[in-house]
């Protein structure tokens, strides 16, 4: 099973689980409907799509209301910290939660319990508080842009509002912010940093970077970070390992957004809907190279 | 496992801010106030590092900063400062990044990126950040004009929210408004 976990901007929202439908720009779950446009139903959406494209079962979602004042989440937590450890889930993607580091201790007590973690993945509020926590070497995926990569590196941030001045985000200093979040044990196994170059590595180093096709509009777009987190929890549910399966999303990911053909006032909805072609595009292009290898630039 | 850090990190209270006031009346107000509104506070004594207010201020959840203020406004009890619990000298970031994209102008304070389209001034995207105030505050601000819409501060909650007010201070400033 492939979980995949996080809000809904809307307060009315109940807290609901199971498997979702898409319809045109829709995303419904037990009866209730929300858009996809950005968020946790873009990262749903995107992996739906993946999952089906890759003849993989759909994902089970866990989702709540959730504005920003944190009631959602914390009910959401409560019951994650009963449910989710009994699920058996292989893959587990966290995304847009009020940080809580109380409760994502607890739930992460709570996974450890049943014995082996499951493939932890987190990106969005879940991956800030896994970081306060002190746990991040505790997941096999974290996938930050540039500003969270520079929060991840500044062992004293509480949160990317407060990095410090002194560690700029700026694409240059991506290798030193690298080198910093792992020193520092607050970055993942394996991080996916998005950018205009998306750079895979591990605590040995850069293991690729992707910046074809460059499509610079894509940065303005809520919720193209979301799709790319989508894609690549599908990936690793579907065997390929972590580092290979994010560098097979970044390029999908950038190829479903020039297949949009967008502008910076486009809408994810519209990106989303080219993932199947570009995931498919790109596992013939790998298939035709003989591995995953030549996905991407490796990094001299 | 990081069981190191694990031991170090029950230590701190990484999530966690402190709010100075000027006395204790205030202190004892912002408190009842903020608990009667749901929120867990406690009134613990000062840092050495917060050298203004009183000897006792109030710590709360950060990453509701922005929430918490509003309501506090609202009842005309201003701290003189929320700071991280942890390190009382960490600043809100301070730098921006501008991309002209032609027709259209983004600007990103910490992770937070604001992008309006420059002759209309309508709001065409908003990305980046981790709260859950993220996707509501785009869900109410794109499509709406820049020198109409609600300022983040007023609908937001959390310190994402307060990194979009930076981003939008900054690109109003950047079109003279």
């Amino acid at each position: 099973m492939l979980a995949l976990i996080g809000t809904v901007p809307d307060k009315y929202y109940p807290l609901v689980s199971g498997t979702v439908t898409l319809k045109g720009d829709c995303l419904f779950l037990d009866g209730h409907e929300t858009s996809v446009n950005r968020g946790t139903p873009a990262m749903i959406a995107a992996t739906s799509m993946a999952c089906e494209t890759l003849g993989l079962s759909k994902p089970f979602c866990f989702l709540v209301g959730d504005e920003g004042v944190g009631d959602g989440s914390r009910k959401l937590y409560e019951h994650l910290k009963t449910r989710l450890p009994a699920m058996g889930a292989k893959v587990v993607t966290f995304h847009y939660l009020q940080p809580d580091v109380d409760w994502h201790n607890r739930i992460l007590l709570a996974l450890e319990e049943r014995g082996k973690l499951p493939l932890l993945i987190a990106d969005a509020g879940y991956m800030y508080a896994a970081k306060m926590s002190g746990f991040s070497p505790c997941y096999d995926l974290f996938t930050p842009d540039i500003g969270e990569l520079a929060f991840l590196a500044d062992e004293l941030a509480p949160h990317p509002f407060y990095t410090r001045s002194f560690i700029l985000h700026e694409e240059k200093n991506v290798p030193d912010l690298i080198k910093r979040a792992f020193e520092g044990e607050n970055a993942a196994k394996t991080l996916l940093i998005k950018g205009s170059k998306d750079y895979i590595c591990t605590k040995d180093g850069l293991l690729a970077a992707v910046d074809t096709p460059n499509v610079t509009t894509l940065e303005p777009i809520g919720g193209t970070g979301d799709t790319l987190t989508g894609i690549v929890a599908a990936l690793t549910y579907a065997g390929y390992p972590v580092a290979q399966a994010a560098t097979i999303a970044a390029r999908v990911n950038r190829l479903a957004g020039a297949l949009a053909n967008p502008t910076p006032a486009t809408q994810v909805a519209a990106i989303v809907k080219e993932i199947p072609k570009a995931l498919e595009s790109v596992l013939e292009e790998i298939a035709k190279e003989g591995d995953g290898r030549c996905a991407a630039k490796k990094y001299a | 496992m990081a069981f190191g850090k694990r031991a170090a990190s029950q230590q701190k209270s990484p999530d966690r801010g402190f709010l100075s006031f000027h006395n204790t009346s205030e202190v004892i107000k912002a408190k009842s106030l903020l608990e009667k509104k749901g929120w867990k506070v406690r009134v613990m004594g000062p840092p050495p590092e917060l050298r203004t207010g009183c000897d006792m201020v109030i710590e709360f959840p950060l990453v509701e900063q922005l929430n918490i203020l509003r309501v506090l406004e609202a009842n005309k009890v201003q701290p003189l400062e929320a700071v991280p619990v942890d390190d009382p000298l960490l600043k809100p970031v301070e730098l921006f990044k501008t991309t002209d994209y032609g027709q259209y102008l983004m600007v990103r304070a910490a992770n937070m990126k604001l992008t309006i389209e420059k002759e209309t001034l309508e709001i065409v995207n908003i990305s980046g950040g981790g709260c859950p105030d993220v996707p509501y505050l785009g869900a109410m601000l794109v499509g709406k004009d820049l020198r109409q819409s609600p300022a983040p501060r007023e609908i937001g909650h959390t310190l994402c929210g307060y990194a979009l007010q930076l981003a939008y201070e900054e690109i109003k400033r950047q079109c003279s408004l």
